[in-house]
């Protein structure tokens, strides 16, 4: 039965198609952000709701995360820099970062136009620390800014990840009465720390 | 779409209005927001009209090539590692579902937004079966809870107020009924949530774009709720709609940016997820689900609605969906883009449909991929009268309006003995809560003393009298 219904839906397929071909259109050579894309990239990270920090070296950074989760009881890092309580390597079983007040992870690269961070299954280790997290604290070198989308996707290579994912501030949700509201079901706050 | 009823959707569209004086106004004025934030979003991007013609191509060349993108596509997530299904039919669509979680002996799923599964009916159809089905989508889960379907592509909830919710979850999860803030209810669904997401053994997406050269697919969510559920339950599976496809990874660059920035003028959604294979550890079943697109493909005059991002924008700014409220379309697609693809799941059910619109054309000058959807909107309303789906009462007057305008010398008498007859035509009639239920909220327009053409011919025959004064 399921060949057929494959057999089936290609050979439908093929039937309707319009006989009339579009092709694949040239795409132009867009304009390209000139302005300081760390400065927009800043600004696109506010308006998405996270917060930008610049702590100097990798031992400021962990004094600003201790001061800023002072009543955290489980950290999780997944990066080298950040020493949390939870050894990320160890975790076999995602439902085991359910208790996770802040997950920290390292960035591949950010996006100027809109403020994304750009984060795969290597760098979550385990991806549920991405989303089970009540709290994330992305590390991304100030360097590893790209202006806009386009040149996003020319960054990313799809056959090297099972899983990648443009992360935008933290979860939000206008689904009642239209009103703002963050941490629907993510992480509650996104918090980026700049740190080559 | 078992039932063969037809959707009255004015008598739907009636009952909002007449709820209450805050629903509509509030409905209304929430869509015209997302649509002025979307033309914001949209002047800040120099290039907007050329991603607009590019996207558009781009899924046309997609369509008209389809059946080697299914493909490659099919191939290539073989490859990553992911299990391809394929459904001719919504049947057959729930039906993989089934086997595939009584293989794994699973009960409990949880779910992100997918309109496909929505017009499959794979909820019902799972729970007829004993499986718990959890929507992770807040706006979804409110509509779940009070057991009705999605009023909006985008934003399910949006006809609802905040007090409508607060009452709704004081009777379902047990919320302080009086407590109407947006904040503590949304943490309420948080906790509630969270739980369901620990104890499900499948988490159910739909993808926003498939992509053929890589087998990956892409999910945009502003909550995070689909990650949660690809990336803690061990099974992952994915309903695809066979017009998703797009030829390359590079083509996202101008999809996404076109996707969110139409639908509620964001820059882009919080969460642009990327699958391409089962996660470490996890599995990633996929059905590539047909359900009466090969068939559309197939409709020269409606195909192009194929091209469809799903972003909501035509809704938004559509003046009879913002006054009707999503609901009154009683079909799984609202607003103009519902209006030109529900009548090819079901002709005679959704016949009313296409007469539920202005015409106004707006829907299609935001259009993102540039559906010509008000054309289609017009050309279902020749299909409908030619099948005579029509009721009587306006097949005869639409026949006599087509032989007036055919005919310039009875418009002309028909025109003076209107703008007459309107005031004679008692109240009674016009505003009759039966026979014309729109009418009850709108005032007919004054008509003038005089027509354009009496006062152009007046007007002329003035001019007349100084000689010619054109240039």
């Amino acid at each position: 039965m399921e060949n057929n219904a494959r057999n089936q839906v290609l050979a439908a397929v093929e039937r309707q198609m319009p006989a009339n071909k579009t092709a694949y259109p040239e795409t132009p050579d867009f304009p390209r952000m000139k302005t300081d894309l760390l400065a927009a990239f800043e600004n696109r990270v506010k308006d998405a709701g996270g917060e930008v920090f610049r702590p100097a070296d990798a031992a400021a950074a962990q004094a600003l995360l201790a001061s800023q989760y002072a009543q955290a009881k489980v950290i999780c890092s997944a990066t080298p820099e950040i020493t949390g309580n939870r050894d990320i390597h160890a975790v076999n079983n995602p439902h085991d970062l359910a208790d996770v007040d802040v997950g920290v992870i390292r960035a591949r690269f950010g996006v100027a136009e809109n403020g994304m961070v750009w984060l795969t299954e290597e760098d979550l280790v385990v991806n549920a620390l991405g989303f089970l997290s009540q709290h994330l604290v992305i590390l991304l070198s100030p360097q590893a800014i790209v202006g806009d989308m386009y040149d996003a996707y020319l960054r990313i290579h799809l056959e090297d990840t099972a899983y990648g994912c443009f992360m935008m501030g933290p979860s939000a949700t206008a689904d009642i009465g239209a009103v703002l509201v963050h941490g629907a079901q993510g992480a509650r706050s996104l918090n980026i720390y700049l740190l080559a | 779409m078992g039932d063969d009823k037809k959707v009255d959707v004015a008598a739907h569209a009636a009952a909002f209005l007449a709820q209450d004086d805050v629903h509509e106004p509030m409905h209304d004025k929430n869509l015209w927001a997302a649509r002025m934030k979307r033309d914001a979003a949209a002047r800040e991007v120099p290039e907007w009209e050329t991603l607009r013609e590019l996207a558009s191509q781009i899924k046309e060349h997609t369509l008209t090539h389809l059946y080697d993108y299914l493909l490659e596509f099919e191939s290539n997530a073989i490859k990553r590692g992911a299990k391809v299904y394929w459904a001719r039919d919504a049947a057959e669509h729930n039906q993989h579902v089934w086997n595939i979680l009584q293989e794994k002996n699973i009960s409990a799923v949880i779910k992100s937004k997918s309109m496909l599964q929505e017009e499959c009916g794979m909820t019902a159809f799972l729970e007829n079966r004993g499986i718990t089905v959890t929507e992770s989508d807040l706006g979804e889960r409110i509509q779940q809870l009070d057991d009705q379907p999605p009023s909006h592509i985008v934003m399910p909830a949006i006809h609802k107020t905040a007090e409508d919710v607060a009452q709704l979850f004081a009777r379902t999860i047990g919320t302080d009924p009086r407590n109407t803030d947006p904040h503590y209810l949304t943490e309420a669904m948080r906790d509630n949530a969270r739980r369901r997401f620990l104890e499900a053994g499948a988490g159910m997406t739909g993808a926003n774009f498939a992509i053929a050269e890589t087998g990956s697919f892409v999910v945009c969510t502003n909550e995070g709720n689909a990650d949660i559920g690809a990336a803690v339950p061990p099974v992952h599976i994915a309903s695809i709609g066979i017009e998703k496809l797009l030829p390359k990874v590079k083509d996202l660059g101008i999809f996404i940016r076109l996707l969110s920035r139409s639908a509620l003028g964001t820059l882009a959604t919080q969460y642009t997820s990327h699958f391409s294979g089962p996660r470490k550890g996890g599995e990633l079943h996929i059905i590539l689900t047909d359900n009466g697109r090969s068939k559309r493909l197939g409709m020269p005059d409606f195909w192009t609605s194929l091209k469809c991002i799903r972003c909501g924008a035509c809704m938004n700014t559509c003046p009879v969906y913002r006054r009707s409220g999503g609901l009154a379309y009683g079909a799984t697609y609202s607003g103009p883009i519902g209006i030109i693809l529900d009548p090819t799941f079901d002709e005679s059910r959704y016949s009313e449909l296409p007469y539920h619109s202005s015409l106004c054309g707006s829907c299609t000058a935001v259009c993102p991929v540039k559906i010509n959807i008000s054309d289609q909107i017009l050309q279902w309303r020749k299909v409908m009268a030619a099948k005579k789906y029509l009721p009587v009462s306006r097949r005869l007057a639409f026949g006599a309006a087509g032989k007036i305008f055919e005919h310039p010398q009875l418009f002309r008498s028909a025109e003076t003995m209107a703008s007459g007859a309107i005031r004679f035509t008692p109240d009674f009639l016009l505003y009759n809560r039966v026979l014309n239920p729109w009418g009850r909220h709108r005032e007919l327009p004054h008509f003038a003393g005089q027509t354009f053409r009496e006062w152009y011919l007046q007007y002329r025959a003035k001019n007349n009298e100084h000689g010619e004064q054109r240039p």
